[in-house]
């Protein structure tokens, strides 16, 4: 290989010498890439569920142990033909939505509060550490005797439940911001307000997106909590209704709802991550 | 407008990162200052627009900037710093609507600044959409917006390709013989500085000091790639350099 020219002249290359093998260059490159081809997830549900209702129906999984699945879906269409769904889902999709975004607008304050002053920074830090790993549903008796027994203990349960993963969230986002732009921002004069709200607030979007998944997903297990404890309708009032009578159907159409609304919320983030972040490479 | 630099010396912490620097800036030039890598140029640089304050010495401005000058002092940077999510001309109205000019005064002002810059056609572009060149375009576009009374250039071609940075060289000739524009201009690269500096200060290793300044009287325009007293003219930069650069990569770093 010293004849430089030879290698543009598009010719097959030189003989192989004698009794040299020809083989390919062994290929130990590519994976890692996961992706998610479309239906994939929806068959493992199709899966799982024709497995449970062949299983109840063959009679090797007892009607004690897991409802067979037509029998609480057609729990479900009778609770929403009998207008109990809607009466049930109103009041907790109200809590869960003032609940919910008492704390994430709080948490989204605190937490740039936090990213942007020390004084926020040492004094609440450590305060948001001590808090985030109390149980919250703990605390429901205390919120019943702050706040009464009607729905503002149940907001403000979930208003701290989401409250603090959304603070260190937040203030892991701003920590992230390229700090070249804000030097940017500076360079060119920028008032101080508008460095935050043009450069800081929209540079820590994704990491405070990402961190309302989180909040939302804890703010339906705290929604449900709350109203295990003291309310009339609800869903989770309904999931431990049905529990206390051994209503599997009615158990597992209530807990069926919740999975649905988690799936729910989940796609909304994933919709408004669209619109905002399309800007990430 | 004039920038001086009287007596700078800056340290960080035990380390002396700049002794005793002495510099003007002349109004209508482009003043490169080359150096070894750590010799604490662009950190000069930071001094010169007030990003940083110097432990010792102090930089004034004689006369003041002209009156229709929004930020006299403005920078381009070595990594563009475009807003990613703002598209090309929302970098620049953004920083014209933070100092009070909007509508069809900021309209007039981005059209013309865009078309000087070549990016016309790319108005609604987002950043991750154009190549490096053309965001280094959108980010000086956005600096002559500013109608700035000095550019401060901290290595704005570094991030480059060597194709792409002839090409911006020649824009960047092409926008001063129009329009002649105060500059300071750091670069580690002798090719670009001279090719684009009326004057070159050439820095020792840390502590940075001045260790020679030359002019040169060839206008940009005619100065050509392979220019052999150009090529002269880099050749003894090298050598005024060399022995400099060479115990520069040697050091530890210690920070």
């Amino acid at each position: 290989m010293t004849d430089i020219s030879a290698v543009s002249s598009g010719a097959p290359s030189a003989p192989l010498p004698a009794n040299a093998q020809a083989s390919p260059v062994h290929f130990r490159g590519g994976g890692f890439r996961p992706k998610s081809p479309r239906g994939i997830g929806l068959l493992v549900f199709v899966v799982l569920i024709a497995f449970l209702e062949w299983g109840t129906r063959a009679g090797f999984i007892s009607a004690l142990t897991v409802p067979r699945p037509t029998d609480v879906f057609a729990t479900l269409v009778d609770f929403a033909q009998s207008g109990g769904l809607w009466k049930n889902l109103h009041p907790s999709l109200m809590r869960l939505l003032v609940g919910g975004s008492l704390g994430a607008l709080a948490g989204i304050g605190v937490g740039v509060m936090i990213g942007l002053f020390s004084v926020a920074r040492a004094g609440l830090v450590p305060l948001v550490a001590a808090l985030f790993p109390i149980p919250k549903i703990a605390l429901l008796p205390l919120f019943v005797i702050w706040f009464g027994i009607d729905e503002s203990s149940k907001y403000a349960l979930i208003a701290f439940g989401t409250f603090t993963p959304t603070v260190v969230a937040t203030y892991g986002a701003v920590d992230n911001v390229d700090r070249s732009l804000i030097r940017m921002g500076q360079s060119f004069g920028l008032k101080w307000s508008t460095i935050v709200l043009r450069i800081v607030l929209p540079g820590a979007m994704p990491g405070i997106l990402s961190g309302l998944r989180v909040s939302l997903a804890i703010a339906i297990i705290l929604l449900v909590a709350a109203e295990m404890l003291g309310a009339e309708y609800g869903i989770g009032a309904y999931i431990l209704q049905a529990g206390s009578l051994y209503d599997l159907e009615r158990l597992f159409a209530g807990v069926t709802i919740l999975s649905l609304l988690g799936v729910i919320l989940s796609a909304l983030v994933g919709l408004i991550e669209k619109r905002l972040l399309g800007w990430r490479a | 407008m004039e920038l001086r630099l009287e007596g700078v010396s800056h340290r960080y912490g035990d380390v002396e990162v700049i002794r005793d620097i002495n510099l003007s800036i002349p109004k209508g030039r482009i003043v490169c200052i080359v150096g070894p890598s750590g010799c604490g140029k662009s950190t000069l640089l930071r001094f010169l627009g007030g990003l940083e304050r110097p432990t010792g010495g102090q930089v004034t401005q004689v006369g003041s900037p002209p009156e229709d000058s929004i930020n006299p002092l403005t920078y381009v940077f070595q990594d563009f710093a475009l807003l990613p999510w703002r598209t090309v001309e929302g970098n620049i109205s953004f920083i014209l609507a933070d100092h009070g000019v909007r509508g069809a005064r900021a309209e007039a002002i981005i059209s013309d600044v865009l078309a000087r810059t070549k990016l016309s056609d790319f108005r609604k572009a987002l950043p991750k959409q154009l190549s490096g060149g053309m965001k280094q375009r959108v980010a000086i576009a956005r600096a002559l917006a500013v109608n700035p009374a000095v550019l401060l250039m901290d290595e704005p071609l570094s991030a480059l390709d060597s194709q792409t940075r002839e090409l911006l060289m020649d824009d960047l000739v092409t926008l001063w013989t129009r329009q002649p524009f105060t500059a300071v201009y750091v670069t580690h690269n002798l090719a670009e500085a001279v090719r684009l500096g009326h004057r070159i200060v050439v820095l020792s290793r840390r502590p940075g000091q001045i260790r020679e300044v030359v002019e040169i009287d060839t206008p940009l325009e005619s100065r050509t790639l392979g220019d052999p007293a150009l090529d002269r003219m880099q050749k003894h930069l090298w050598t005024l350099m060399r022995a400099e650069a060479e115990a520069a990569d040697m050091e530890l770093v210690n920070d």
